[in-house]
């Protein structure tokens, strides 16, 4: 053994000692021959016979030393390096081949790693926390299907019965002002049940995590903070906890808005519920407000260890059954249902078809582009065929000639792939920036390990896949007729396999073209959708009020009134309002609207609750269908009103009169609304989204004062223009207060299609790189086609051929290769279009439209591909071409 | 050259070289291809340059060592002599391949045996 380790070592030893010990291989065996000559002399031989019989004797000398090479070194090493500088000078004789091979390689390699870094901490990584899997979304399905939010009694309830979940908790979102000594700050946060970050399995690194004895009401206001506002707003003092900070907010009902901080979450810990919350308080449910049956509280949980998603549904259905029985709150029919499942589902639900989407695309593009290179290659093999055959006269095997090819094959992938990092970084800082909102998970996105390893697979796969076709038509070439023929003609096979290249070529970039334009035409669809008010001309911004002047509901009151009335008299206004939810902006305030008539309870659908100035719907252009819209009249005192959207209305009451129907909006146990007038619908979440039904109350009639609202402002001009000056005029009635997200309504509107731009920005960018990659592989092949058959060509021409029919022959050829791919990728992308079913809309996937302007878009570029090869070939003058034979 | 030569086993010059070193002492590559002829009657028709190969071989190993020195008629050579390492592993060598040997000549003995029944 330590024989075979000490002989390991030498031979390696003798990798880098070449020269000398070939040196000494040949001063050994010049004396061997020297022994050998002089012993024949000896026997009396002449010079001549003494030294060719030692020769014959010694055996071929170069095979001696090749056998004593192989003996002592690494031959398997020798052989690759040889390769490889072989190799090298080879892509060093032909730049404008390589550095083509290598940008198109690079493209590919650079954009399928980018968009799987994207991917793979979405759908692939699990969740950052132990045991992921584990961790599940628990929503009530509601009567037509659809997920509805749990309510703190059903918690309860289930909490106190279930075995199926180590923990469960309840959440709602929370904003927070920090008042002191720095500028007033106002953050995400959330309310949660004690058990929440039990239920994640993350604790804070510094202090203490909840307890039970915190969440109950009137319980101690304790909050924990996040790494990020730790180290910048307190500069990472460890002795933070315990400290009393300033959080207020007008919803949170507490007698005082000094909360002691209990502790610090670690610096990597991701709260994918909430990705930009940085405070965490109790949620201290006060059950005494009516609202312990309202559905406003995301539930999640973490199942015990061996318990499936199944089972824990079938058994939280069987306990709410059980809990309806004992309560009979009257939010909820006679039956409720559950939907459990895994977090990770439930986060990237959202994401996943578009990104699935993508990545299948941008694997159509990589194929686009190993099969462009592949077919550089074997245009390249044709002029090479001469050299294969040399080197296998001189005795190189297939196996040699293939492991040559392929050595050169996957060089150039490695280059390929190491530019293609280099894409992969710049593409990947492009997807964060022109990620959608909607992204989960943007900061886990980046080049590490996972993605470099991905990055190297797909590179040394493409360097074989490129390399093999070249490579096995390198190794079955006959080196008898390849040297006789010298290496221009008789190239059919080559041919025909760049055909079947260029035909797949066409194929893929038709799926691809399809994929973009259904997309396109989708957008274009929803865009077409009436948002149900005016959108040109609108600026929007959100205001709010900070500090404890705002306590008063009177004095927030009075601050909006007074800026709202500033702006109005701001020059290029027509008008202004506020409301308390922006359509489109993202704000989703949702409350259960029953009405006084309404037998079937169950149906409590959540509706969006707008508390809004007289005069939204003037400056919004929501049009008025039925009685009358909200006016300066509706004050604190005078009689309760509410107007609803027209879907709503005719939903509840099939075209019956609704006006002075009465009903409650959020607590059942609360004032009753009296119905004054019906809107239009107006689209609150995306175009996309049906879900729009609305009730409009005056702020003043609202039950509490909304510290943030949005304002809206119709300008003469351009709206955006007004920015300025709109917030200047907020500012001189208090300048204190933050003003945020300034943006016209046609950004948002833009904004509200993110994912779907996102998808679409990536699809064209691939789609117009499958097309230039097609057009340039049916230009190759054509190229190459009319080069070698010049002399054919020639002789038509002789024999009286117009140059017309050159023309058309040439052409025909490339539009027979077109007409190949085309049908094959129609089969492709009714298949493939499936997939983006999802992102659709307003299109079916085998939009005629789409297809018929793909073909056409396909056929105008591959006519110009054929263009230029076409006309040369017209040009060609028989005379000089047949002469030159 | 047109009488077919005695192919050889793979590892079965190796010991040949051995063996030959170790009977004879310090020898240069030349007169140990000249012994292994001579001692096998030129049965053994081999290549002489492919004894290089093994003694690079066996050097690696360990089980010979070399040094350039000057020949009886004044030339000057690479001598090789065999190591204590050398000794042993030919050793074992030897007794395997008479092992081998042995079995090899009792089962051929039972086929031709056999045949004749």
């Amino acid at each position: 053994m330590t024989d075979r380790l000490r002989q390991a070592l030498n031979r390696l030893r003798a990798f880098f000692r070449k020269e000398p010990l070939d040196h000494e291989l040949d001063a050994e065996m010049s004396s061997h021959l020297a022994f050998a000559i002089e012993e024949g002399l000896q026997r009396g031989l002449s010079p001549q016979e003494a030294r060719r019989q030692a020769l014959i004797r010694f055996g071929g000398v170069e095979q001696a030393k090749e056998q004593h090479r192989e003996a002592r070194g690494l031959p398997a090493l020798d052989i690759l390096l040889q390769d490889l500088r072989f190799a090298i000078h080879q892509l060093r004789k032909h730049p404008g081949f390589t550095c083509t091979a290598i940008l198109i390689l690079a493209l590919g390699i650079g954009a399928t790693t980018a968009i799987f870094s994207a991917m793979n901490p979405i759908l692939f990584e699990p969740l950052p926390y132990p045991h992921a899997g584990r961790i599940t979304m628990i929503w009530e399905i509601r009567s037509g299907g659809s997920r509805n939010d749990g309510t703190f009694g059903m918690y309860r309830g289930l909490v106190e019965r279930n075995r199926s979940f180590d923990a469960i908790a309840v959440l709602r979102p929370w904003q927070p002002t920090m008042t002191g000594a720095d500028q007033p700050e106002r953050f995400d946060g959330q309310r949660v049940s004690a058990s929440y970050f039990h239920v994640l399995g993350v604790s804070p690194i510094l202090g203490r995590d909840f307890q039970m004895s915190d969440d109950r009401l009137n319980g101690p206001n304790v909050v924990i903070i996040s790494d990020g506002l730790w180290r910048r707003r307190f500069a990472g003092d460890r002795t933070i906890i315990g400290r009393q900070v300033t959080l207020e907010d007008a919803r949170t009902f507490s007698s005082t808005d000094s909360y002691s901080v209990i502790g610090v979450m670690p610096r990597g810990f991701e709260n994918v519920l909430a990705p930009s919350a940085e405070v965490w308080a109790p949620l201290q449910y006060d059950m005494s407000q009516g609202r312990a049956w309202g559905h406003h509280l995301r539930m999640v949980g973490r199942l015990r260890p061996g318990v499936s998603v199944d089972q824990a549904t079938r058994e939280l259905n069987v306990l709410g059954h059980a809990v309806l029985k004992e309560q009979h709150p009257e939010t909820y029919g006679r039956d409720v249902g559950f939907i459990v499942n895994s977090l990770q589902d439930d986060v990237t639900r959202g994401v996943k078809p578009a990104l699935l989407a993508v990545f299948g695309a941008v694997m159509l593009v990589l194929t686009i582009a190993c099969v462009n290179v592949t077919n550089l290659l074997l245009a390249r093999g044709v002029h090479r065929r001469g050299e294969f055959a040399l080197r296998a006269a001189l005795g190189a095997g297939r196996s040699r000639l293939i492991r040559q090819v392929l050595t050169e094959s996957l060089l150039l992938g490695a280059m390929g792939g190491v530019v293609g990092m280099a894409v992969a970084m710049l593409g990947v800082r492009a997807l964060v920036a022109l990620s959608p909102p909607e992204l989960p998970r943007v900061g886990a996105i980046g080049i590490n390990g996972a993605v470099f390893a991905f990055g190297l697979g797909i590179t040394t796969l493409i360097g074989l896949a490129f390399g093999l076709t070249p490579a096995l038509h390198a190794a079955r070439s006959d080196p008898h007729r390849d040297l006789q023929h010298g290496s221009r003609r008789s190239a059919g096979g080559h041919r025909r396999t760049r055909s079947a290249l260029v035909v797949a070529e066409v194929a893929l970039a038709l799926v691809l073209l399809v994929g973009s334009g259904l997309l396109l035409r989708s957008l274009v669809r929803l865009f077409a959708v009436p948002p149900g008010f005016s959108p040109s001309h609108l600026l929007t911004m959100q205001v709010q009020t900070a500090g404890r002047r705002f306590d008063d509901d009177s004095t927030t009151y009075r601050f909006f009134a007074q800026a709202l009335e500033a702006v109005r008299h701001v020059p290029g206004v027509t008008a202004a309002a506020l409301t308390s939810q922006l359509p489109l902006s993202g704000d989703y305030d949702m409350y259960g609207a029953r009405f006084e008539s309404d037998d079937n309870p169950g149906d409590d659908h959540g509706v969006f609750r707008y508390a809004v100035s007289p005069g939204y719907f003037e400056t919004m252009g929501i049009p008025l269908h039925r009685g009358r819209l909200l006016d300066a009249h509706d004050l604190p005192g005078a009689p309760l009103a509410v107007v609803i959207n027209e879907s709503f209305a005719k939903r509840k009451f099939r075209g019956r009169n609704p006006i002075g129907q009465r009903l409650h909006v959020g607590a059942t146990d609360g004032p009753w609304y009296t119905l004054v007038g019906v809107v239009g619908d107006v689209k609150q979440m995306s175009l996309a989204v049906s879900q729009s039904d609305a009730v409009y109350i005056t702020t003043t009639q609202w039950h509490w004062a909304d510290n943030a609202m949005s304002l809206v402002v119709r300008a003469r001009g351009d709206a955006a223009a007004l920015a300025p000056a709109v917030r200047q005029a907020v500012w001189s009635v208090d300048k204190d207060q933050p003003i945020l997200r300034v943006a016209t309504m046609d950004d948002l509107l833009a904004a509200s299609a993110a994912e779907r731009r996102f998808a679409l920005a990536l699809f064209e960018a691939f789609a117009l790189a499958a097309l230039v990659l097609a057009a340039a592989g049916i230009y190759g092949v054509l190229a190459a086609s009319v080069a070698e058959r010049t002399r054919e060509i020639a002789v038509r021409l002789a024999v009286g051929a117009s140059r017309a029919s050159i023309l058309a022959l040439v052409v025909r050829q490339g539009m027979m290769l077109t007409g190949l791919g085309v049908a094959i990728g129609l089969a492709g992308a009714a298949a493939a279009s499936q997939g983006i079913d999802a992102m659709l809309f307003g299109v079916s996937h085998l939009d005629p439209v789409t297809y018929l302007g793909v073909i056409a878009l396909l056929a105008g570029v591959s006519v110009i591909a054929c263009g230029v090869p076409a006309w040369r070939a017209a040009r060609v003058d028989p005379a000089s071409t047949l002469r030159a034979e | 050259m047109a009488e077919s030569k005695l192919d050889l086993l793979q590892g079965t010059l190796d010991l040949m070289v051995l063996q030959t070193l170790a009977a004879m002492g310090s020898l240069h590559g030349y007169g140990i291809a000249r012994r292994i002829e001579q001692v096998s009657g030129d049965k053994v028709l081999l290549n002489q340059g492919t004894i290089y190969a093994s003694l690079v071989r066996l050097q690696q190993r360990g089980w010979i060592s070399a040094e350039w020195g000057t020949s009886d008629n004044n030339r000057k050579a690479k001598f090789y002599s065999i190591t204590k390492n050398g000794r042993k592993q030919l050793a074992e060598d030897a007794v395997y391949w008479q092992r081998l040997s042995s079995v090899m000549g009792r089962v051929l003995a039972m086929q031709e045996h056999g045949g004749k029944q």
